[in-house]
């Protein structure tokens, strides 16, 4: 009875920690420096990495897909087929993985040493609500970044794709760019940006979760970031089909 | 005046605390000893509401915040300052921020008066310009004065000192111990320390408490101390001199 217990409470507590994560947005004192410097960090700096995975990302897919096309004499259609993966499936999970790696460790990491030093209890014992200034700050960075980052490698990868499409299989440029903007409806970037907007959800509690959470002073500090990362990927993976099932039901104009 | 009946906490199912009373009479400095993992800790967090026990109760200054949550428990929180064992100053802030960080939070003192205090504060701990230093470029010694100014700087009327000596070679431990009786001096604070360092808790201490098995094994005066029979509270003090004199 008590190894199933135990689990069941710490769902039960970790919906906990994302509804105050929530509330604590909306409510005073807001901390709007610690808000851009999380945005900072989530956003700006995870850039790079974001930009460099999304364009490989989407030369690979137009270079896999190629070829298979080519055999049915279809390679007009690289264009559409690699915008709409990108934007409805890759661009959001690759790019919310890649953030998982850096932001879901970075977050465990400090908030568990936070704990361990006993930094979060100074924060109570100084009448401050570390849930809101710790979570809910990082929070709303991540809601508003992350889908930030997930248009702009959904945009690289389509670049990326476009790039093999004219140097591999001698598509114009100009030609590439008709078949993604009459292959792409708006429903596709609401699908893209709603999976960006879950993925960031995952991505920031799951890591404060791990982070509040260590176990076992300092040494548990690495756990909770191998953890933090571990769930966010798995998590990431069953909301997007989840997601995908019904945004296709209550998008109608998403089409095949 | 701060008084503790019948607490008690168990983590996971072990007994911390068991039925733990005390009284910390207003302006001394009362030191608190016992084996490390006794719960000595655990009892300053308690009275902070760091931690909520499973049973007894709490009155800070004849109001019982047994059951007070977060928002309530506030004012009780900014009358005691605290000094936490590994100091917890934020790392991701200089002196400065950590230092006007708790006036940031509750007040609205304009900044030039909160630079003021802090300049005054750190000079206190004999940390004169040290406002810009990042907590990594400091020495544990020097951690645990910034972090005493920064439980100061809320003109607290308790401050808990967790194992303020801890770790630290004797000569700071001195230097910590002087400003442990300096604040009590100046500020007219009444102190709870925490310690195992028996040098420290004669220097500073005007009564004292030994925790053994979750309870208040002694507690008294200087002499009472020394001279006391408890077997465990003369185990522990045998233990002491031992550390000391190698
Ligand atoms: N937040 C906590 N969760 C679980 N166990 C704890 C927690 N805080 C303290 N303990 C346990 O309570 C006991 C007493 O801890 P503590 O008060 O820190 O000891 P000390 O007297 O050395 O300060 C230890 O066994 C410790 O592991
Ligand atoms: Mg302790």
């Amino acid at each position: 009875m008590k190894s199933i217990r135990r689990p069941l409470n710490n769902v039960y507590d970790y919906f906990n920690l994302v509804a105050q994560a929530f509330a604590g947005i909306v409510k005073k004192p807001y901390y709007f420096s610690e808000v851009l410097r999380q945005m900072e960090n989530i956003g700006v700096q995870s850039l790079p990495i974001v930009l460099l995975t999304s364009t490989f990302v989407g030369m690979i897919l137009a270079y896999q897909s190629g070829f298979a096309m080519a055999v049915f004499g279809a390679k007009m259609y690289i264009g559409t087929l690699v915008s709409i993966s990108l934007v409805r499936e890759l661009g959001p999970v690759l790019a919310s993985v890649v953030v998982a790696g850096r932001i879901g460790a970075g977050t465990a990491a400090e908030i568990g040493s936070m704990l361990v030093t006993e930094q979060i209890d100074a924060l109570r014992a100084m009448g401050t609500d570390p849930m809101k200034k710790l979570v809910s700050t990082r929070l709303l960075a991540g809601m508003i970044m992350i889908p930030v980052l997930v248009i702009i490698a959904d945009m690289m990868g389509i670049l990326g794709g476009g790039f093999i499409a004219y140097a591999t299989f001698g598509l114009a440029p100009p030609f590439f760019k008709k078949t993604v903007i009459e292959a792409l409806v708006i429903e596709d970037l609401v699908m893209s940006i709603l999976k960006a907007l879950f993925f960031s959800i995952l991505i920031i509690t799951l890591g404060c979760y791990s982070g509040l959470n260590v176990e076992g002073g300092t040494s548990g500090v690495g756990h909770a970031t191998t953890r933090a990362v571990v769930l966010s990927i798995v998590f990431i993976l069953i909301t997007d089909y989840f997601l995908t099932v019904v945004l296709l039901k209550l998008l109608p104009g998403l089409s095949f | 005046m701060i008084s503790l009946k019948n607490i008690s906490k168990s983590f996971d199912g072990s007994r911390v605390l068991e039925k733990l009373t005390v009284e910390i009479r207003t302006g001394e400095t009362f030191v608190i000893m016992g084996k490390s993992g006794c719960g000595k800790s655990v009892m300053l967090k308690i009275i902070l509401r760091l931690l909520i026990p499973d049973e007894g109760s709490i009155f800070i200054d004849g109001v019982d915040t047994t059951n007070f949550d977060e928002d309530a428990m506030m004012p009780f929180r900014r009358k005691i300052g605290m000094l936490f064992q590994g100091a917890a100053l934020f790392d991701s802030m200089n002196v400065w921020q950590n230092l006007a960080f708790p006036l940031f939070e509750h007040t609205e003192t304009p900044e030039d008066e909160i630079a003021d205090k802090i300049a005054e504060l750190l000079s206190f701990v004999g940390l004169d310009g040290s406002q810009d230093k990042m907590p990594s470029e400091l020495s544990g010694g020097m951690k645990k004065r910034v972090a005493l100014a920064r439980a100061m700087i809320t003109e607290p009327s308790y401050v808990f000192f967790d194992e303020p000596t801890t770790g630290l070679d004797p000569v700071t431990s001195g230097k910590i111990n002087d400003l442990i009786i300096r604040t009590r001096e100046r500020f007219g604070v009444t102190s709870i320390v925490v310690t195992h360092d028996l040098v420290s808790a004669m220097k500073v201490g005007t009564r004292f408490a030994f925790i053994d098995d979750g309870k208040i094994a002694f507690e008294g005066t200087r002499s009472e101390l020394l001279s006391s029979s408890n077997p465990e509270l003369r185990e522990f003090l045998k233990d002491a001199e031992w550390q000391d004199r190698y």
